[in-house]
Parts: C-alpha cells; sequence; structure tokens
C-alpha cells in the first residue's frame, strides 16, 4: 500500500508571486507611467480612483526565443473536422497579412507584438501615480475611525433579494429537478398534440384510432398535471448570492473645494483648477477610505453646490473671497466635526478680490480656518502673460501678497501659481513633495 | 471489467469536501488505481491551496519552490486578468513529477471534482511520471524539489550580493536560449550529484567561517585553480558541433563569474526538466483523463458515488475533451487531452472489440483482450511523436474528421494532401506524428566553433529544415542575449540541411 498524506496550504501566505509582480512593474516602469499619465487624462474626477487596466507595448517585456519566421518554407499541419475537402482540393490563400486575424499587428514593431495587458491595482495604479508624494501633516491628529461596514462574497444561500440571484446555479438545479423529476418538456407535449389534431382531422376513426385518441388525452392530462406539480423554476431551486458584511475600519476626509467663478475666471481657469482638484482628490483618496468632497463658489456670494454647477455654469458679480471661508465654516460645523474629519481645502483663485478683503481673509484663515485643517493649498490661476510678469514670489495680486505674509506661521499652509495645464503636475508634486523644504 | 454484483456504499452524498471524505475517496481511487488498473506510482502528497495560490503557481511553471523572476510576474500579471475577467478559468489542479508526487487540489472544488482530480493527478499523471522512459531518463524526481529550494535560495544570495539587476541580465539571457538549452540525445548529469551540492554547502560553509566583511566588498570573480582546471577539461570534452548552447556557454564562456555559470546551469537544469514534458503532453494528458475516467466509472458502478456525481463527473469530463473543428473559432490546434483520451479509449476497444480493420492495422493486440498491459507498454516506451506513429487508427482519425494540409510559402496555395480515407490514413498519421516531434518545430542551432585562443568569436548555425528560416527580429533579439553571456562576438550562419 502507498502511504500518502494531505497538507492544507490555504493558510499559508498568499501573493507568493508579489515579488515576481514587483520586479515585473520596476521593468516596465517607463512605459507603465506612460500609460497611467495617459488613461488619466480622460476621465472624470470620481471615476479616476478605479484599478487600471493598462496596456503597454510588450517590447520592453520580450522574451525572445528563436523561432522559425511562420513566412517562409514548407510545412504541414493535420487539423479536425473536415467537411468537404478531399486529397488534392487547392485553397487559394489568402492575401498577405488579411488572414492573420487582427490582433497581431505585422509593423516593424516585431511578428505578433500584441501589446501586453494587464491589469494594475488601484493601490500600484496610484502608487505610480504619486510616486514620491506624501499628504503632510496626517499624523498630526489621531482620528476617531469610523467603523462602517464592506460587503463580502460568501457563498450561495437560499434566500436573498431578487437583485443577488444567482441565474447560473438556479437554472442548473432547476434543468436537475426537471430531469429528476421528468417534467414532460413542451416540445413532448406538442408532438402528443400535433399526433391528437392529425387524428382529430379523420373523418371517420377506426376503432384503433379513437383508443389512441383517448390514450393520448389521458396522457395529455397526465402531462399537464405533472407539469403543474414541477414548475419549471421551483423556488426551490432558486440560489442567491451571499454577501456578508464585514466591519472595515475607516478614517475619513473631507475635501472643501473653493473657487472663484466671477467673470474673470474663464474656461481655461476652471479647467486648470478641475485638473487640480482632481489630484488632490486622487491623493486624499489613497490615504482614507472616505473621502467627502464640498464644492463652494463664490463672487461676492459664496455656495454649496455640485461638481456639475461648479466647473461648468457661470455667474456674474464681484469677488469676496471670505465669503468662501465663512460658507466653507458653515458647512463644516454642520457637517463635519474638526474631532471626526480630516479636512483639507483647496482654494483656486485667479488672485483679486475687493480691496480690503485679503486682510480679512487671513484673519480668519489664521483664527479659524488652519487650526482645524490638515491642509490649506492656495492656488492661483495666471495668464499665460502674467507668468513672466509674475515670476518674482514677492510680487503678485492682492491675495497672494496677504498670504505671502501669512504663510511662514503655518507649515501647513501652502501656495502656487499655475499658469498652463503642464504646470499642474510639476506643482502638485513640489506641494506634496516628501521633503518639502519651502513651499513655492 | 469487473462486475460488482454487490454495491459498496456512497462515499460521499454531498457537493461539499471535508478531510475525512477526501480520505476515503482517496482509498477508493487507489484501490482501482493499483488493484484494477495496475497502476505504479510515487507516494502521493496532496496539498489543498486556494484559487489565488493556484494562480501564484501558475505563474512560476506550476512549481511550488521556484527562484523570483520579472517574467513570472509578468505571465502572473496576464493570468490574473484574464482569470478575474472571466476569459479563462483556472485548471482544477497542478501536478508535479517528483518524488513524493505532489499535487494541488483546489479549495473551491467540489468533492466531486477533487475526487476527479485525484484520480487524474495523483494516479494518472504520477503513474506516467514513474514510468514514461523519457522522465526516467532525464529528470530525477527525488531531486527536483532540492534542487530547486538550492536554486531559489542561490539566487537569492546572488540578488543580496551583486544587485538583482546583475543577476537579472544573467537570467534574461539564460532564458531566451531555454530551448536551445536541453541535451536532446545523450543522458544529461543527475542533478542531485551528491559531490557538486557537498562542493556547494562546503563552500558556503568556507565562507561562513572565513566571514570577513573587508572581503565581502569585493567582486567574487576569483574562481579556485582546482575548479577552473577541472572547467577547461570539460570544455576540452566538448565535441563540436554541440546542441546545448547553454551548457557551452556555462562551461566555455570567457566572461562569466563563477557565480554566473552557477545561474546559466540552475536555469539549464530546469529546461531540461521541463523537456521530456514538452514532447509527452498528449500522452501525459491522455494518461491522466483515461485513468480518471476509469476510475470515476468504476466508483460509479461500485456504487461509490452518486448518479449525481457522475453527471457533474461527465460534465468536466466533456469540457476537459472537447475538439473543436478547425473552422469554430474556439479552435486553436488539436486538444492533447481529446486525442490522448480518444487513443487511449481506442486501443482499449481494439484490444476489447477489434473490427476488421484492426486487425490488419494492429494485428499485435487487436483482440488480445489486455488493454491494462498494452496501454501501460504504451505509457512507458513512448513519446507523441511515436505514439502516434504505432497507434493512431483510423477510427480515430475518422472520429476526428482529420486532414493534412501543405503550406509552402511559395505558392499560391495551400494543399490538402491526405483526408481520412483509405488513401489516407498513413499520411495523416505520418502528418499528425511529424507535428509532435520538437525537433521540426524548435530550430535547429547548434555551437559550430568557438576560437578560445583567438578572437573568441562564438559562431552558430542554423540548419534549415524544409526552407524555413530563423524568424530575423527575435533572432537579433536573442543573439544580442548570447553576446551578454559570451562578452564576444557571437554570429550565426544560417545553412541548408
Amino acid at each position: 500500500m502507498n502511504s500518502f498524506h494531505f497538507i492544507d496550504r490555504r493558510k499559508n501566505p498568499k501573493g507568493k508571486s508579489l515579488g515576481n509582480r514587483q520586479r515585473f512593474l520596476k521593468r516596465a516602469k517607463a512605459q507603465i507611467k506612460e500609460a497611467v499619465n495617459k488613461s488619466l487624462r480622460d476621465r472624470s474626477m470620481k471615476e479616476i480612483d478605479k484599478g487600471e487596466k493598462i496596456s503597454i507595448p510588450s517590447k520592453s517585456t520580450a522574451e525572445p526565443r528563436f523561432s522559425h519566421d511562420r513566412e517562409k518554407g514548407a510545412r504541414e499541419a493535420v487539423h479536425p473536422g473536415n467537411k468537404e475537402f478531399s486529397a488534392g482540393d487547392k485553397i487559394k490563400k489568402p492575401p498577405k497579412g488579411a488572414g492573420r486575424g487582427k490582433g497581431k499587428d505585422a509593423s516593424d514593431s516585431g511578428e505578433g507584438e500584441d501589446n501586453f495587458q494587464f491589469t494594475l491595482t488601484q493601490d500600484e495604479f496610484l502608487d505610480i501615480f504619486f510616486e514620491d508624494l506624501e499628504l503632510p501633516n496626517l499624523v498630526k491628529r489621531s482620528l476617531k475611525e469610523i467603523k462602517s461596514y464592506a460587503y463580502k462574497r460568501a457563498g450561495l444561500t437560499v434566500a436573498g433579494s431578487p437583485t443577488n440571484m444567482n441565474l447560473v446555479r438556479t437554472m442548473r438545479n432547476a434543468h436537475g429537478r426537471r430531469l429528476a423529476l421528468k417534467r414532460p418538456s413542451t416540445k413532448e407535449m406538442n408532438e402528443l398534440k400535433e399526433r391528437l389534431f392529425q387524428l382529430e382531422r379523420i373523418a371517420s376513426p377506426s376503432e384503433d384510432e379513437i383508443a389512441e385518441k383517448k390514450a393520448i388525452l389521458e396522457k395529455l392530462e397526465g402531462m399537464e398535471k405533472r407539469r403543474r406539480f414541477t414548475p419549471f423554476i421551483d423556488p426551490l431551486d432558486i440560489r442567491y448570492n451571499a454577501y456578508e458584511p464585514t466591519p472595515v475600519e475607516t478614517t475619513a476626509a473631507v475635501m472643501f473645494c473653493l473657487m472663484d467663478v466671477s467673470g474673470s475666471m474663464g474656461e481655461r481657469e476652471k479647467d486648470l483648477a478641475k485638473r487640480f482638484y482632481m489630484l488632490l482628490y486622487l491623493f486624499l483618496k489613497r490615504r482614507y477610505e472616505r473621502v467627502e468632497v464640498v464644492f463652494i463658489r463664490h463672487t461676492h456670494h459664496a455656495e454649496e453646490v455640485d461638481e456639475e454647477t461648479f466647473f461648468y455654469s457661470r455667474q456674474s458679480g464681484g469677488t469676496v473671497v471670505s465669503t468662501a471661508l465663512e460658507k466653507m465654516l458653515e458647512v463644516q460645523r454642520e457637517r463635519f466635526p474638526a474631532h471626526e474629519w480630516n479636512i483639507y481645502v483647496a482654494q483656486a483663485s485667479d488672485g483679486f478680490t475687493q480691496s480690503g478683503d485679503a486682510k480679512r481673509c487671513v484673519e480668519m484663515l489664521g483664527e479659524e480656518v488652519m487650526p482645524i485643517s490638515q491642509y490649506y493649498a492656495y492656488i492661483e490661476i495666471l495668464d499665460e502673460r502674467e507668468l513672466e510678469v509674475f515670476s518674482d514670489a514677492d510680487s503678485g495680486a492682492e491675495l497672494w501678497r496677504a498670504y505671502r505674509t501669512f504663510a511662514p506661521q503655518w507649515p501647513n499652509f501652502a501656495q502656487t501659481r499655475i499658469a498652463r495645464p503642464q504646470d499642474i503636475f510639476p506643482v502638485f508634486r513640489e506641494l506634496f513633495a516628501r521633503d518639502r523644504k519651502e513651499a513655492a | 471489467m469487473s462486475a460488482v454484483s454487490e454495491k459498496l456504499p456512497l462515499i460521499y452524498n454531498e457537493a461539499d469536501w471535508d478531510f475525512e471524505t477526501l480520505k476515503r475517496a482517496y482509498d477508493a481511487i487507489e484501490d482501482i488505481g493499483l488493484n484494477d488498473l495496475g497502476l505504479d506510482v510515487y507516494p502521493n502528497q496532496i496539498e489543498i491551496i486556494s484559487s489565488e495560490q493556484m494562480l501564484d503557481a501558475y505563474s512560476s511553471h506550476g512549481m511550488p519552490l521556484m527562484y523570483k523572476h520579472w517574467s513570472f510576474g509578468k505571465h502572473f500579471a496576464r493570468d490574473q486578468m484574464t482569470y478575474q475577467k472571466g476569459y479563462t478559468g483556472l485548471a482544477y489542479e497542478i501536478v508535479i513529477n517528483s518524488n513524493p508526487c505532489i499535487a494541488y487540489l483546489m479549495e473551491e472544488n467540489t468533492m466531486t471534482m477533487q475526487a476527479l482530480v485525484m484520480a487524474h493527478a495523483s494516479f494518472g499523471h504520477n503513474h506516467f511520471f514513474k514510468n514514461n522512459y523519457l522522465f526516467r531518463q532525464w529528470t530525477d524526481a527525488e531531486g527536483i524539489l532540492p534542487y530547486l529550494d538550492f536554486a531559489k535560495k542561490y539566487i537569492a544570495k546572488c540578488e543580496d550580493e551583486y544587485g538583482f539587476e546583475e543577476v537579472e541580465a544573467v537570467l534574461d539571457a539564460a532564458h531566451a536560449l531555454m530551448d536551445q538549452g536541453v541535451f536532446r540525445y545523450n543522458r544529461p548529469p543527475r542533478l542531485s550529484d551528491a559531490d557538486r551540492l557537498a562542493k556547494i554547502a562546503a563552500r558556503v560553509k568556507h565562507e561562513e567561517t572565513n566571514f570577513n566583511d573587508i572581503w565581502r566588498t569585493l567582486p567574487n570573480s576569483e574562481e579556485p585553480e582546482d575548479e577552473l582546471e577541472e572547467r577547461q577539461a570539460e570544455v576540452r570534452n566538448i565535441q563540436l558541433p554541440e546542441e546545448n548552447l547553454l551548457y557551452f556557454i556555462e562551461k566555455a564562456s570567457p566572461v562569466l563569474r563563477p557565480w554566473q555559470r552557477e545561474l546559466v546551469r540552475i536555469v539549464r537544469n530546469i529546461a531540461q526538466y521541463f523537456y521530456p514534458q514538452k514532447q509527452t503532453k498528449v500522452m501525459n494528458e491522455g494518461c491522466a483523463t483515461f485513468v480518471h475516467h476509469y476510475i470515476m466509472n468504476e466508483l460509479y458502478n461500485r456504487g461509490q458515488i452518486s448518479e449525481g456525481a457522475i453527471m457533474e463527473f461527465l460534465h468536466s469530463h466533456s469540457s476537459v475533451v472537447f475538439q473543436p473543428e478547425f473552422d469554430d473559432p474556439r479552435y486553436s490546434g488539436i486538444n492533447p487531452y481529446a486525442l490522448g483520451f480518444a487513443m487511449m479509449e481506442d486501443i482499449k476497444r481494439i484490444c476489447e472489440d477489434p473490427k476488421e480493420e484492426d486487425h490488419e492495422w494492429f494485428p499485435d493486440i487487436a483482440g488480445s483482450g489486455d488493454w491494462r498491459n498494452v496501454l501501460k507498454d504504451a505509457w512507458a516506451n513512448y513519446r507523441d511523436e511515436s505514439f502516434i506513429l504505432q497507434y493512431l487508427s483510423p477510427t480515430v482519425m475518422r472520429h476526428f474528421r482529420m486532414f493534412a494540409i501543405g503550406d509552402d510559402s511559395e505558392a499560391s496555395h495551400v494543399e490538402i494532401d491526405a483526408i481520412h480515407d483509405d488513401r489516407g490514413f498513413r499520411k495523416v498519421r505520418q502528418a499528425l506524428a511529424a507535428m509532435y516531434d520538437l525537433g521540426m518545430h524548435e530550430p535547429n542551432i547548434q555551437v559550430v566553433g568557438a576560437d578560445l585562443g583567438g578572437d573568441r568569436t562564438l559562431k552558430l548555425r542554423h540548419t534549415i529544415h524544409n526552407g524555413r528560416k530563423l524568424n530575423e527580429k527575435t533572432a537579433a533579439a536573442v543573439l544580442t542575449h548570447i553576446e551578454t553571456l559570451w562578452g564576444y562576438d557571437v554570429t550565426m550562419e544560417e545553412e541548408d540541411a
């Protein structure tokens, strides 16, 4: 008798190939990074944090072997499923390239060099995206952790809500039960009915035919009965996907987006601001399970709006920045108590405000906003021409100068200027760089 | 077939499994496998793993122990995506040619699937590994796991010592030559060469006892005098042309340092270990499929599994041996499971219930009734090519409706050379057997010269068969890899056979 034994390895650590995966990502880093940046360009703010299917040219990770050139020489192959061929038949070859299938491209990138596709996890995606960046002051405040529940798959159950019905299992069970209980199929019944119909059309039926008719009628009745007892799908067959709530500890952050929407802020400016907010949102998402976003727009009067309105509707009026701060504090007090939430504020403006208002802003920031905030970023959106004029960090519009004097007191306050889309990422990196020495 | 009049009790009745049930099922399967089929197997070790672990194992040649390399990560990334998107399922099992024979069962499988997999892997594949002449001659089931363990540790140590870019460069280059890194005709040296392992162990020990931090930072370029001599003696013994490029480079490369030679040797040994598997896909899978099919049906005949279980089994079994036809969008070549299983079932039929043509084609076995020994003999003494050439019957060719098609790149037409009719059977059989001859598919490349005393150029030659030239792009890429290992110029000439 042979000896044998079972070993339960399920508890062994998973992710044995993690090291291999890291090596692979490292190897293809440049390409992956490019693909990540490309995929970022056309996504909306909230859907951006999903894991991403990435496609990179396989050249960088090719594993070449000696192989034959498929275009040259003679070869013979055997295939199954002959239908009409006989020996000696000649079949015209498809024109070069056409028959090769569309997946393989015959371009100069080499034979069969398909792009290599795989999925980056959300973490890997963002890791690559935010490489070397760090969220400042995360540890400053210990937060009350909010318990919430996440649902995980937990096999199948016999009870559940219709939306969770597992169709495949259900139909498989039903099929098995119908076979087992010998439920007459519609096809069988139709055949009998057809025969019955034929018999009934006979004007003067013989005795045999009358007997057959009777037998069929009886049989049909029996079948009907059987069908009533064995329904096509029985409640017994139904299976539901089961989900089990598992508690997860979450940390939460709220991000206030403040933006000046007065006439001086055009489409271009708003677009730049949007990109910046997007990055910040993503970045926060990476650290916190739950991120709320509050959009506050202002002219001389501030209001909370939804994303759509925030970015795409226009308003006219003067500019009083402090109203936005007031509104923000109001919302915060109402819904986001400082001891439960990490608070991040990002303000975008073209730098103009009513004279005297800048002073008020600084006061509010110093007394109320900064003490409760994790981080405050002010970005000033400039015209490209203005960038030249304001190349010196000390000169600028009123708000800029006011913040400038205020900034040194608060390490978690940052201000910077953006004029072109390509500035955004560098500026963002600068703001969150791991060893940020001095903000802009 | 032994008709059992008395029905035995059911082994299990539910889809869920536990270790008790697995044990009972294993015993029942073993009884049929050993006492009815008369299989001869290594001791079994059966491991239960989760689907994630299965994916892990997948990406590194299915081996439980493997060194780290980015290419395994690449395969993992792709497998994971196709699995998660539902394009592909996972294999139900992985089995390793080792002693004891390790088979993995997936936790998610139902009890019927576990029974199927045990019969398939722990008896079917296991018997094949233990008895087939290729595996007996060319692989070392005793030594493979300790060797992989050594390889993994050795490579990890090299990564620490020399940086993983350095290690990766050597491994990348060696991987590119894996197909040309096997001995095809003469017997390779044993893995677990006790002397060699002892020597390595002694070296490690020596380094440990003479540990000196200053020396550690020095490049390890010195090759001990005795080893250098031994290696040079081996180089002198190599008769050109040499088909094993990796072996030649490992021994004769003018630039490799001792640890780099060891890496090349590791890759070469692994390539050699998998070489028999490449030549016996149809037989190996056919054998395992035939065995699981017989055992499961026998379990049912004995009353040990229920009707529901046999139904579930048949469902899985028929999808395993499904063969789409050539014009089906799902077609991707001949399914080795389908071909192997069909041929072996047919051998059984020929032994038990031969038709007239079978007497003519297989006079030795037709009607002999002793299919168990006929099959065992085939499993032990053939590889795919010779097995098809010997045993592919007209019945199977008709059943698959096989046809052979010739494609010459110079011609504007492809031609049907033969079909499944009396005139074509032998031709189709020959053509199909040739498809499983690795020598015909892997370019025949040999080392024909290395001017070790002069400019050290390594000369390779590709012998062209049927006008099939090398793919220039991949060849150029591989040559660059060879240059990394060789350190000097490498040339490649193509020559008609």
